[in-house]
């Protein structure tokens, strides 16, 4: 049953589920996002109502803007236009049997988030309560109790309960981005939320930073940085500690951290051939991963870690291969195009998200891991690469040059929606998505 | 074609002038040794001297002509040595004949100047993508060393790095462009 969250900061106060979750929850059926072609669910989010004490329009309005925002961000939502509401928030009812369902059916709305704010003091008190208004009836009701700062973070948490309640999966809203930007006309590690808000240098290596990979508790980025005056690998810990991790003559180079574990695959050239080792946290090599003569680059694992998908130019051309790691098997995964690269293995193990080549541009394809067939996402916009999966497989983010120069975009697993998620000036490239959350 | 005419006309001036010039200087009668037989000791060795200071001056400026010829020699040789580029085609590591007859250059230059480290810098265009254009860069940079070791240059002399698609020479989205990025680059250590 629901598990409610520990705390994630004394900030938020307190934080308790305030309505017991229906009995015929355990048996709902769960929405599929990474279907194609889901219809999105029309949800209305009026502006919250002012309960107790002096109203901050900051809370009842900006608030409720911010997570219509969110709820819209999953791609799962359409998010009904406000002006058409038949709802006063100073007056409209907001629990259950204050709800004019007929009112929110005559806009179309199937879902319906109602929020109820207590002016304390110091902190407030938020109700969020969601509907489903076809059915009339509540589904889930949370009460967050938060200093007027955080109100941002209680509004996050219902976005995931929101998504939870109808997928399973309570989404992405606490994860982060890694990615590359010029500070001072050098490339650098920079990181942001994963609505591409709250933007921050991670790196200052001075030289020219690269290849930004979370580890699976997403507190370290292992890195390649060009400050020794060769291409090394570091890791990184987001409190700041800094560790070289491997550093051989040649490329050290396109870490991938092994999902649970505190180790990862890099590609290491001081044998004079670029292949693909299996790294401690430390640096230190516990195996070697590839031995075919050629460029072997990239690896991406598969969520249980016991296989790899990299890319090598073995064959003639870069292309996708998979190495299972306990028979030693490998086998090729792509066979359209000349220029295969950059694969990003799904959450739920069953996708390969890759760039490939065609007519001298770049677009982001997935390759069904068991079927083995191709499915384009992108297309006639520029460049696109460099995609990278959000934890709950929902989402990818992917660099593009569809408006000029190399920017950050997002889009759902099944290419719709595609918008540009960081919004900073100049060049950016290499997105990479933290696993679940930062506790 | 015009401008070939105009070219062979101006040369049927020069060179005839140029001719009645050196043979008007052979036609000079010797001055310095008639009507001198009421000249002083003092004036001959006055004479003496002036000729010696002449001909130090002349040999001082072929000597320093000399030395700027081969000063400029040496800068020709090291600014091709920098700037000359070893070229490879799309997504390749292969060194072709002009991409050695350039490598044979370097390997002379390195043994003329036995003093030089090199860092041999491997380079991409920008059409593949990063990661495995960091991969493509060692390659190249690691083909030129090799053949350089062929060619019987120390290894200790050489190193090498990638950066892959990062700097380019040429920021251009053209053929000419790439094709001079796609580059094993010579730095002097």
């Amino acid at each position: 049953m629901k598990k409610f969250f520990r705390m994630a900061t004394p900030i938020i106060i307190a934080f308790t589920a305030f309505l017991i979750t229906p009995a015929a929850f355990a048996q709902q059926d769960y929405i599929d996002f990474t279907k194609p072609f889901l219809r999105k669910i029309p949800v209305a989010v009026p502006y919250f109502k002012p309960l107790v004490g002096e109203e901050d329009t900051e809370i009842t309005e900006k608030s409720a803007e911010l997570l219509a925002s969110y709820i819209d961000f999953t791609g799962l939502f359409e998010v009904k236009d406000r002006a058409a509401y038949l709802f006063d928030n100073k007056t409209g009812g907001i629990i259950g049997p204050e709800i004019d369902y007929p009112n929110w059916r005559a806009i179309n709305a199937e879902l319906l988030i109602t929020g109820g704010v207590k002016f304390m003091d110091q902190t407030v008190i938020l109700q969020l309560r969601l509907f489903d208004t076809v059915k009339q009836e509540f589904l889930i009701g949370k009460q967050y109790s938060v200093w007027k700062k955080d109100v941002k973070k209680a509004i996050r948490k219902f976005s995931g309960e929101v998504v939870h309640h109808l997928t399973g999966d309570y989404g992405n809203f606490d994860s982060r981005l890694a990615f590359i930007s010029k500070s001072n006309g050098k490339k650098e590690i920079f990181i942001c939320d994963f609505d591409g808000t709250s933007i921050k240098q991670f790196t200052k290596t001075n030289s020219l930073a690269l290849n930004p990979a979370w580890s699976s508790d997403s507190k370290w980025i292992a890195y390649t940085s060009y400050e020794r005056n060769n291409p090394d690998l570091f890791i990184k810990h987001l409190n700041g500690e800094k560790k070289l991790l491997s550093s051989k003559k040649g490329i050290n180079t396109t870490p991938a951290w092994i999902p649970g574990k505190f180790a990862l695959a890099a590609t290491l050239s001081f044998s004079g051939d670029q292949e693909i080792y299996l790294l401690t946290g430390s640096g230190k090599i516990i195996k070697k991963l590839t031995s075919k003569w050629g460029i072997d680059v990239s690896p991406t694992w598969s969520p249980d870690g016991k296989k790899m998908a990299f890319v090598s130019n073995r064959s003639g051309d870069p292309q996708i291969y998979i190495l299972d790691i306990e028979t030693k098997r490998v086998e090729r995964q792509t066979f359209t195009g000349k220029y295969n690269t950059q694969p990003a293995w799904s959450p739920k193990g069953d996708k390969l998200a890759f760039s490939s080549m065609d007519n001298g541009h770049f677009n982001i394809y997935f390759l069904d891991v068991e079927t083995k067939k191709t499915f384009q996402l992108t297309k006639e916009a520029g460049d696109n690469e460099s995609p990278t999966w959000s934890p709950d497989g929902s989402l990818l983010a992917f660099s593009s040059t569809r408006e000029g120069v190399s920017r950050i975009y997002v889009m759902t697993a099944y290419g719709t929606d595609q918008r540009r998620l960081i919004t900073i000036p100049g060049q950016q490239s290499q997105p990479s998505w933290s696993s679940r959350g930062l506790k | 074609m015009r401008n070939r005419i105009k070219v062979l006309f101006i040369m049927c001036l020069v060179i005839p002038g140029l001719l009645f010039t050196i043979s008007c200087t052979k036609e000079k009668p010797p001055v310095s040794d008639t009507g001198t037989s009421s000249s002083s000791a003092d004036e001959t060795a006055a004479a003496a001297k002036a000729k010696a200071d002449a001909d130090a001056a002349r040999a001082k400026a072929d000597a320093d002509a000399a030395a700027a010829a081969a000063s400029a020699a040496a800068q020709a040789a090291l600014d091709e040595f920098i700037n000359a580029n070893v070229l490879f085609a799309f997504e390749s590591d292969v060194l072709d004949d002009s991409a050695k007859a350039i490598l044979l250059n370097k390997s002379a230059y390195l043994r003329a100047n036995p003093g030089l480290n090199v860092t041999v810098q491997g380079h991409c265009d920008d059409r593949g993508t990063l990661e495995f254009n960091q991969a493509l860069g060692d390659r190249r940079a690691k083909s030129a060393k090799n053949y350089l070791l062929d060619l019987g240059i120390d290894a200790s002399r050489l190193n090498t790095i990638s950066y892959g698609e990062e700097n380019p020479i040429d920021p251009g989205q053209n053929d000419a462009a790439w094709a001079k990025n796609r580059r094993a680059q010579f730095v002097i250590e």
